[in-house]
């Protein structure tokens, strides 16, 4: 079932948490809602589900106005980062809840419930756990469990409100990696919040990054990632190295330095964003962006991160594979050229929001 | 290991001992002596005559004035206490922090002063006095009086339990609830109410003690009326005034008894439930293992 958001305002007070937010979300796609805390995605995400109501604007279900759709009657799954098991039922009658409040009528029969809660069960492999108690299980374990009760009702779509928050990293990887072949297999609309840009962009099919209550840019991990819409969106996803400089025809300059542009946005004042594998550290001084003394050589793992003084005070970095790295055999102290890749640039005083 | 932590965070010997000993005493002192003290005396004349000042009208008639208090004010500042906690720990609104205040007051005012408020407003010189008269409702020195004081003095208890618990554990599991397609009636019965019960019961037992037990307040509105307005306290006052020892400690020692038993029957409910869920974690210890 697809879900429409169109003009969606909600204040909290003196706080706008969402300022004319559209959206739409594909049967069967998986979007991932990003953005820092305070952005509104949770916000966006409640409404969705009926929690919360919109100060105006609409919510439609498969085309269908639910606006004013009671929370219990929207027919979908929610699952709380704190993962909000009933903690006086076991595991099987928290799941089976969704069912056993069902009118009479269309209540299913007691083996019904059964069997439907195992194969939940199964299906999260957590079959062996019926009988325990929400306190008796790990934070993977219980999150799992919200998991299948949010399923049990076979709802249209499925809610997610930071779902790996509460976790360590590496439960977080695996549950990730989990959930996106469960949503594979079952292929329900899902829509999750996350801040964690990494679980947006490995996880969903679309991401939809958000900032002050407003949708920043929506694309594919990879567009989003490779192609970032405006400067928030850049810094966001990861480690960035900003310029300052100006766009003059199809060339960056930044102090002595300039740099071809293949699609220059406009001309005037520009940030220009380099991530630090973009940055290409050498000892030769053609297409160089800039040129500073090796501060710092991080060289733990499999990437070795240089830090480089420039000499108007600024520190840029730089990460290249240990190999490239014995190569060029850099020590501290040296003076070096770095080579942008690809850089994004952006005017100054552009507007970006969409 | 164990051993050894233990052993280093422990204290001495001798502070440990000198503590408990201390503790143990204060108890024995505090507690102990003056329960025991009250059945020693209600029992010093033998069986028969505690039996008799128990079953004579004005004491029978006592105990059960008392029990229809109780009757009255537990289920109404259940309902009061519940709704209120709701209220303040679920919603956000106008005069939140004076409801609460509101609610504390009778605490911090003396269960005199509550008694005499109900005289000002309902006595014969009170502001609603003469309409009572005039359409023959008694209130004051009479059985209504006496419920509404002790309804006023038990009303903090139960939503005094609860606000903490359910402030604590906040709203995330109703919502679930809802969400999953529960009404609200049936998220208050299966979610809400079960996750606060312990804290309901006791609140329900310091109610139900302070209902039968109150004496203030009471006293000022009974009138002391024998065999007509008179509670257990009130009677054990009587009583013991007229040097009628005997009497007055065995309608003591109901009291003391009936505190002793709400203690046991809290005892018990909470002993099922350790061991419900000790069960239940046995149950997935072995799925564990069988599963491994």
């Amino acid at each position: 079932m697809s879900i429409e958001i169109r003009n969606i305002h909600k204040r909290f007070g003196d706080f706008t948490a969402l300022d004319n937010v559209n959206l739409t979300v594909e049967s069967g796609e998986l979007v991932a809602l990003l953005g820092p805390s305070g952005c509104g995605k949770t916000t966006l995400l409640r409404i969705i589900a009926g929690l919360e109501t919109p100060d105006a604007g609409r919510v439609l279900f498969g085309g269908e106005d639910a606006t004013h759709t009671h929370v219990s009657e929207r027919q979908v799954g929610f699952v709380f980062q704190h993962y909000a098991l009933f903690r006086h039922m076991t595991v099987f009658d928290n799941v089976a809840f969704g069912l056993s409040v069902r009118p009479r009528k269309v209540r299913p029969s007691k083996e019904e419930i059964r069997d439907k809660v195992m194969k939940l069960l199964k299906l999260v492999q957590l079959d062996w756990l019926a009988d325990a108690y929400p306190g008796q299980l790990s934070g993977g374990q219980r999150q799992r469990i919200a998991l299948a009760r949010s399923l049990a009702v076979e709802p249209k779509v499925l809610l997610l409100d930071e779902p790996f928050g509460a976790l360590d990293a590496k439960v977080r990887k695996d549950l990730r990696r989990w959930l996106r072949e469960l949503h594979d297999e079952i292929h329900v609309t899902s829509v999750f919040v996350t801040h964690d840009q990494e679980e947006a962009l490995e996880v969903s099919d679309r991401v939809v990054v958000m900032d002050h209550g407003r949708i920043e840019q929506v694309g594919a991990p990879d567009d989003i990632y490779e192609h970032p819409a405006s400067p928030f969106v850049t810094q966001f996803l990861g480690d960035v190295n900003l310029f300052h400089g100006r766009v003059d025809g199809a060339h960056l300059t930044i102090g002595d330095y300039a740099h071809p542009l293949a699609a220059p946005p406009g001309e005037g004042q520009a940030l220009a964003y380099v991530r630090p594998h973009d940055l290409i550290v050498s000892r030769a001084a053609d297409d160089a962006l800039a040129s500073g003394t090796v501060e710092h050589i991080h060289a733990v793992g499999p990437l070795v991160r240089i830090e480089v003084a420039t000499g108007d005070g600024q520190t840029l970095e730089a990460v290249l594979a240990k190999e490239v790295f014995r190569e060029l055999a850099i020590l501290p102290g040296e003076s070096v050229f770095l080579k942008p890749r690809k850089v994004s640039v952006f005017l100054a005083d552009g507007d970006y929001s969409i | 290991m164990s051993d050894v932590s233990s052993r280093a965070t422990a204290e001495a010997a001798w502070v440990r001992v000198a503590l408990t000993t201390l503790a143990l005493a204060f108890v024995a002192l505090f507690l102990l002596v003056p329960l025991a003290a009250v059945f020693w005396e209600a029992f010093s004349k033998g069986w028969q005559l505690y039996v008799d000042s128990l079953t004579e009208p004005e004491a029978w008639s006592a105990i059960k004035l008392t029990l229809l208090t109780a009757a009255f004010a537990v289920p109404l500042n259940l309902v009061f206490g519940v709704a209120a906690a709701w209220a303040i720990a679920r919603f956000e609104f106008r005069g939140k922090s004076f409801l609460v205040t509101l609610i504390d007051l009778p605490f911090s005012v003396s269960p005199v002063v509550a008694g005499l408020m109900y005289m000002l407003l309902f006595g014969a010189q009170g502001w609603l006095g003469p309409w009572l008269a005039e359409h023959d409702v008694k209130i004051v020195f009479a059985v209504p009086g006496i419920v509404l004081a002790t309804v006023f003095v038990t009303f903090p208890f139960v939503a005094r339990e609860l606000i903490p618990l359910m402030q604590a554990q906040g709203a995330d599991e109703e919502q679930a609830a809802m969400v999953l397609g529960a009404s609200g009636w049936q998220t208050f019965w299966r979610v809400t109410l079960p996750n606060v019960k312990w804290g309901l019961l006791y609140g329900v037992i310091l109610t139900n003690a302070r209902a039968m037990g109150e004496f203030g307040a009471v006293s000022v509105v009974s009138g002391h009326i024998r065999g007509e307005t008179n509670t257990i306290p009130l009677h054990v006052e009587i009583l013991y005034n007229e040097y009628n020892f005997v009497g007055a400690f065995a309608c003591a020692s109901l009291l003391a008894f009936l505190a002793l038993l709400t203690l046991v029957v809290k005892s018990l409910v909470e002993w099922k439930i350790a061991r419900a869920q000790a069960a239940s974690l046995n149950r997935t210890r072995e799925a564990r293992l069988a599963s491994a």
